[in-house]
């Protein structure tokens, strides 16, 4: 059956980053009229692929067309802005602005006198919101929107241009359920009256719900399209994971069933973030707490280490309870951390590798309040050879560092004050994979020595090691899986599917 | 699944059925809304009003016409500056190089055309071309100012900053210290001419706000100030020329406080060697209690106008009372952090 031209395809594109491949001889086709899904594990290429979509960057390989036509030079945002659009996680809203002056930047009409003639604009906007039935004031500030009007109207934005394919961007990451069913109405009244849509979300059910076509992509490469219809759950996480349905294997015994509790969460609640989580890990435990990216995983774990302050629960470290929401409280009772962006919360990446090895720990340098350079350095000189940081000296900044040392560095601060407690958020990220090998290992070594481990992560490998995983979905823990699951299993849980459905 | 599929499709008509509903009521909130964002436009009318009347009680002269031609007149040279630095402030700049343009400009025009003998003077030009070099020197310090910022991506706080006391050093260097007198008459002319019963300087101080309103307001230029205060990548993304607009916004700036110079220096009938020394502080006062964000995108010309008219109305009721001169200063300063704490109050958030 031949159809029309595809409203987009991309053929054989190939983007490198330096030494990383973004994305591999990778391909879609994006048929007129479809909600076509595009789903793939963090780092698949997908964020590439759509800013090469959108003309954002060229492909160092490969081709883009729109509608049977090559794609425009990437200098030409006009014509591209024309054939495609993307609403973006991130607003590209102008907040001080009022919606119809968003609407129509820079494209103002004009009364006599050459004078911006703000009812024009107005009523412009009122049409063009009204066309697409879009609710919205068009004299409120956009920063009063929210999430979901504000989608709406970068949506009727992106058509008053002409653009009749429309990427959105994880749309119902930030939505409750009641807007996510006014987001898929609206997609489905758009897709009728012929628009296209490449939808981008985590939560595959969403998919099962409105697309008609699935394409994956796992390790910057095209894996399969089909039809949403003809693809069951277990092979779309499949696809997604890779086949690797191999045993996972416990290297290491866990705890003993007598181990002290050396953290102990109960009831911890934080409105519109998670919700009565209650949970416990044992001295020489690894415990894991996966989810994606916005179920909430990573606010319980900061919670935990006082970055955050939970409005109701306790939070229990080694028998003693910290002020909630203070850091040097929770590291006084034992915590050690890496948090979960390294090079924002990481480390100061111009001082150097002792200095941030050792910014934890200042009362062992030296007394009242004076850092003994000597001792520092030493310290430094062991981390150093505990770690196997490749650097020549303690005296490096950090910022010279590759990333796999620099994450060691985050880590060997996490390990300076000894804790009874670690709480690794993302520990690998970013990290090549020997790094990442070593740093696992590691972790499993200090959980031997008896500390208790926390790992907040959606990476696999992180959470492979683990004695069990805590699965967090939108803001609830959900389930408790045992160590050596499948990959499809846990997958399957963090996207809030129901493999036996 | 084609159960959830039906749900979702009920659910999206309930939500187009009750959206007419819910339309209304955000339509007449919006209303509201609208009518408030113009009251924060006016928010320092009302306490104009209460300097008005308590001056109007300390001093039955402070009404009169002559004072407030005298305010307007006195505030004039720095409200030109106010007009600058808002359009700077928009644009999530900053210059802090103004002042010492206040200086500059018309003392490298005395330094040019005033006659040797008279202090520092060289002579060198006649009297007829002290305007344009005035404002030519103010188009030249933009020029320096926008290529450090925009063509080195410098940052224009520290950028401006030295260029502050370069310029100032230049006109100490150049004037030895002393002070321009026996200035052409074309320089006199802006500060001290009368036009329909008003000085000109006020005349020229109110037309460049109207102007300054209706560019802001009104053009596209205008509004792609906002937009690149707003967020810079969205206006790039929206095809607006964002370097281009930043070029002519620093240059005008700094054309702006040459002519503020230019109306200094007429009205004195002198080019003091500190002249336009710490007018900056009250410039980013002014432009504050006025509403403009020191974040860029926020406020307009019309609140900064009010923001430096109420700072000189205290000014001037301070002074019909009888404070000693010496506690003008004081008085001063207090005046300004308390009229930024109301308008933080007023405003409701942060200012940063």
């Amino acid at each position: 059956m031949v159809t029309a031209a595809p409203v987009a395809e991309a053929t054989g594109i190939t983007k490198r980053f330096g030494s990383t491949v973004a994305l591999h001889d990778a391909s879609i086709r994006i048929e007129a009229g479809q909600t076509h899904a595009l789903v793939g594990r963090n780092g698949a290429g997908k964020s590439t692929l759509v800013s090469i979509l959108t003309g954002l960057q060229a492909p160092d390989e490969g081709e883009v067309s729109f509608g049977g036509e090559p794609a425009p030079r990437l200098a030409d945002r006009d014509t591209w802005r024309q054939r495609v659009a993307c609403v973006y996680q991130k607003s590209t809203i102008i907040p001080e602005l009022t919606v119809a002056e968003n609407l129509f930047l820079n494209r103002h009409d004009h009364g006599p006198g050459g004078l911006i003639s703000w009812k024009a604009v107005r009523d412009k906007a009122r049409d063009l919101l009204e066309t697409w039935s879009v609710d919205v004031d068009v004299r409120t500030p956009a920063r009063e929107l929210d999430v979901e009007q504000r989608q709406f109207v970068e949506i009727a934005r992106a058509l008053s241009f002409g653009a009749r394919f429309i990427i959105l961007d994880e749309p119902t990451a930030q939505l409750d359920a009641a807007a996510i069913n006014r987001l898929f109405a609206r997609i489905t009244d758009l897709q009728q009256q012929g628009v296209t849509f490449l939808f981008i979300s985590h939560h595959l059910q969403e998919i099962y719900e409105i697309c008609d076509t699935v394409t994956v992509f796992r390790d910057a490469r095209h894996i399969l399209t089909a039809p949403v219809d003809d693809l069951p759950r277990t092979e779309l996480v499949a696809a997604m994971t890779g086949e690797a349905a191999a045993e996972a294997v416990s290297r290491r015994r866990g705890p003993s069933a007598h181990a002290a509790k050396v953290l102990n969460v109960a009831g911890l609640s934080l409105p519109g973030v998670y919700d009565d989580v209650s949970f416990t890990v044992r001295a020489g435990e690894i415990v894991g707490l996966a989810g994606a990216a916005s179920s909430g995983r990573i606010e319980i774990a900061e919670t935990v280490v006082g970055l955050r302050t939970a409005t109701g629960g306790t939070v229990e470290i080694a028998g003693a309870r910290p002020r909630p929401g203070s850091v040097p409280a929770a590291l006084a009772a034992g915590v050690g951390f890496v948090p979960q962006d390294r090079h924002h919360q990481g480390y100061v990446p111009d001082m150097s590798i002792a200095d941030n090895g050792t910014l934890t720990i200042p009362d062992r340098l030296g007394r009242a309040g004076f850092i003994d350079g000597r001792r520092r350095d030493h310290f430094a000189r062991s981390m150093i050879d505990k770690l196997a940081i490749k650097t020549p000296g303690p005296q490096l900044p950090v910022s010279g560092l590759s990333g796999g040392n620099q994450q060691k560095v985050v880590t060997a601060r996490a390990l300076a004050n000894d804790p009874k407690l670690l709480v690794l958020i993302n520990p690998t990220a970013g990290v090549d994979v020997r790094s990442k090998e070593f740093l696992l290992g590691k972790v499993e070594q200090i959980a031997e020595s008896g500390t208790g481990v926390l790992i907040a992560s959606d990476e696999l490998d992180d959470l492979r090691l683990c004695d069990r995983v805590l699965v967090v979905f939108q803001g609830r823990l959900v389930a408790e899986i045992p160590g050596g699951w499948h990959d499809h299993q846990l997958v399957a849980a963090m996207e809030g599917m129901n493999l036996d459905v | 699944m084609s159960e959830s599929k039906t749900a979702v499709a009920v659910t999206g008509n309930g939500s187009t059925g009750g959206t007419a509903g819910k339309g209304s009521s955000s339509r007449s909130t919006g209303k509201r809304r609208i009518a408030f964002a113009r009251l924060r436009d006016l928010a320092l009318i009302p306490a104009i009003i209460v300097i008005a009347i308590v001056g109007q009680l300390v001093s039955p002269v402070f009404l009169q016409a002559d004072n407030l031609i005298n305010i307007l007149q006195t505030m004039s040279e720095i409200a030109v500056l106010v007009l600058a630095q808002t359009m700077v402030l928009i644009v999530k700049k900053m210059d802090l190089s103004l002042e010492s343009t206040v200086g500059l400009a018309p003392g490298v025009a005395a330094w040019l055309t005033v006659p040797v003998g008279a202090g520092h003077g060289l002579g060198l030009l006649p009297g007829g071309w002290s305007v344009p070099i005035t404002l030519a020197v103010g188009v030249l310090v933009g020029v320096v100012n926008a290529l450090f910022i925009i063509r080195f991506g410098l940052n224009g706080f520290i950028v401006t900053l030295g260029m502050l006391i370069v310029l100032r050093g230049i006109l100490t260097g150049i004037s030895g210290g002393q002070t321009f007198f026996r200035l052409p008459e074309s320089m006199l002319y802006l500060g001290t001419t009368q036009w329909l019963g008003m000085p000109a300087s006020v005349w020229l101080c109110l037309i460049l706000f109207a102007i300054g309103i209706v560019v802001l307001g009104f053009t596209t230029f205008g509004r792609s100030l906002y937009a690149i205060g707003g967020n810079v990548d969205a206006a790039k993304a929206a095809g607006i020329r964002t370097d281009r607009v930043l070029w002519i916004v620093i240059v005008t700036a700094s054309l702006l406080a040459a002519l503020g110079g230019l109306l200094l220096s007429g009205r004195l009938a002198s080019v003091a060697s500190g002249q336009g020394n710490g007018y900056i502080f009250t410039v980013f006062a002014a432009a504050v209690i006025g509403g403009i964000s020191l974040n860029g995108g926020k406020g307009t010309m019309f609140g900064a106008f009010t923001g430096i008219l109420l700072l000189f109305m205290i000014q001037n009721v301070l002074t019909l009372g009888g404070v000693p001169a010496q506690w003008i200063g004081a008085l001063n300063g207090t005046i300004i952090l308390i009229a930024l704490a109301v308008s933080r109050i007023t405003g409701g958030k942060a200012q940063d």
